[in-house]
């Protein structure tokens, strides 16, 4: 079993494929969508992550791209938070869109949850001390 | 009853002095009632970690052999300001590279210095009959300067407005990152922990006050820049939004790297966290009572960064805190900007080091001005040359 993290892109006009039920049925893979913005008549994204077995994942993600224009990427970053030079000043958590980054109301530490990070990396510019890295 | 600062400092030099931060004290009031804690409290401290562009440190160098009156001066490519005797400078925090721009900024040249690293100088000038030579270039550290100290015209302002955004785009700010349709609201003091808000009227706080400045003891210098104490007030005398500031000096040199810290706000510029711990004496029942100013009772107001919107809102520190405060019936996400994990172990370091009889108070030599004059604009005027 392992776990990809994917953008998918949706073109105009596309809402109409069931995607994320066909992935769970015919290709037996976990999806959690952690983001998803998809309407009518609009570039869509969603953003998930995909658990299974090696070759349902690559066998889904060959569906995905047999899709009519949908595009999908693998996020191979992850978030590299260098916590012994964070201040837990909390201006992270002002952008990130996931609650991956969160202030303990008790401590007032910084907390964060990689199963929740998008790696969409907006925390490394609202970051004042530079802590949060992207990392291949 | 009152007690004196002298009575207080006895106190301290014998290791007797009863010490809370501004938070414990609270429940200490509640449970003991003010007369009987005022009775047993000699010292309430108070703490603040966050970004305070209005501060640098002035360095004098030494001189070299041949001399140099340095007119014009750059550590590690930031420029200094030189128009100062001649081998005096002042490296303002929120100064940028000139080859890095806002990556590396004067704060980080603080930083570094307090840090012990070698600084490059490079320094020019136009030589003269005394001091003839044109240009040096050298590295300098905190070891062989002869002075350093940092000298901040506004740190700890009472209170400050809570920040968002109404356009539809993302605006980059120094209150941090505000998403665009009120996508978030950040904040910046450290609330009934914060030092000018648990003496609102400056009743101990004043000029000659000591207090621990990034990691050393340093002292308040004078009122700080944009010090408005005629600020609109709450019944308890706290402010609704920024009111009193103040100037601080400490020496540099005895600073330690934890509690002064470069920061860079995207598209915005540098700025500094600068630590700050401010004892308040217990000399009377007021002064007590004020410093149990909880969260719910410190409200600011709510600004629309983009200027557009007069939002009208007003919130406190317990909503600010809670995560959510709302904007037109939404419910919209908070952050906070000054670390009040650090904050806390701030005062708390203040109090070990009061009830451990490292750190004497000290009366202040003139109170800070306390009227109802407001701040002047700048006005564009007719300019006649």
């Amino acid at each position: 079993m392992k776990t990809i993290k994917v953008s998918l892109k949706y073109p105009l006009n596309s809402i109409t494929t069931p995607l994320v039920s066909t992935l769970v049925k015919r290709f037996n893979v976990e999806v959690n969508i952690l983001h998803a913005n998809i309407s009518l008549n609009k570039i869509g994204t969603l953003i998930a992550d995909i658990t299974g077995e090696e070759k349902d994942i690559d066998a889904a993600l060959d569906f995905i791209v047999k899709q009519d224009g949908i595009r999908y990427k693998i996020f191979s970053n992850k978030l590299i938070w260098q916590e012994e030079d964070c201040v837990h000043c909390g201006a992270c958590t002002a952008v990130c869109p996931s609650n991956a980054l969160t202030m303990n109301r008790e401590t007032w530490c910084l907390e964060f949850s990689k199963e929740k990070c998008l790696v969409c990396g907006l925390c490394t510019k609202a970051c004042p001390l530079n802590v949060m890295s992207l990392q291949a | 009853m009152q007690k004196t600062i002298e009575e207080i400092n006895e106190r301290i030099r014998s290791g007797k002095a009863v010490v809370f931060t501004a938070e414990e004290i609270i429940s200490v009031v509640e449970e003991k009632g003010l007369k009987k804690a005022f009775e047993e409290v000699d010292v309430v401290t108070t703490g603040t970690f966050g970004p305070m562009c209005s501060s640098g440190m002035f360095i004098n160098f030494g001189h070299s052999s041949p001399p140099i009156r340095m007119n014009r001066v750059w550590l590690n490519d930031v420029p200094a300001f030189a128009g100062l005797a001649a081998v005096d400078a002042y490296i303002g925090a929120t100064e940028q590279s000139e080859r890095l721009g806002m990556q590396y900024g004067g704060a980080h040249v603080i930083e570094d210095f307090i840090n012990g690293k070698d600084i490059v100088l490079y320094a020019e000038s136009y030589g003269t009959d005394c001091y003839p030579r044109k240009d040096i270039k050298t590295t300098i550290n905190k070891n062989n300067v002869n002075q350093a100290y940092m000298f901040n015209p506004r740190n700890c302002y009472q209170n400050y407005a809570a920040a968002t955004n109404s356009t539809d785009k993302i605006m980059y700010t120094y209150m941090g990152t505000l998403l665009p349709e009120f996508g978030n609201v950040t904040y910046s003091t450290s609330g009934e922990l914060s030092p000018l808000i648990n003496d609102p009227e400056y009743r101990t706080i004043g000029i000659g006050t000591k207090v621990f400045i990034g990691g050393a003891q340093g002292y308040v210098a004078w009122e700080g820049t944009q010090h408005d104490p005629g600020q609109e007030r709450l019944e308890n005398r706290v402010p609704i939004s920024g009111a009193g500031t103040l100037a601080l000096i400490g020496d540099a040199k005895k600073m330690s790297g934890r509690y002064i810290r470069a920061a860079v706000y995207e598209k915005y510029g540098v700025s500094i966290f600068v630590g700050v711990g401010i004892p308040i004496p217990v000399l009377d029942e007021d002064i007590l009572l004020k410093t149990t100013v909880r969260n719910r009772d410190i409200q600011t107001v709510l600004v629309d960064k983009s200027g557009k919107e007069d939002l009208n809102i007003r919130v406190n520190y317990e909503q600010l805190r809670s995560g959510f405060v709302e904007i037109r019936g939404r419910k919209v996400p908070t952050a906070p900007l000054s670390s009040l994990k650090f904050a806390r172990e701030i005062a708390s370091e203040l109090k070990r080091q009061i009830q451990t009889g490292e750190f004497i108070l000290t009366e202040p030599v003139e109170r800070l001005r306390n009227d109802g004059r407001r701040l002047n604009k700048l006005e564009e005027r007719e300019v006649r040359l």
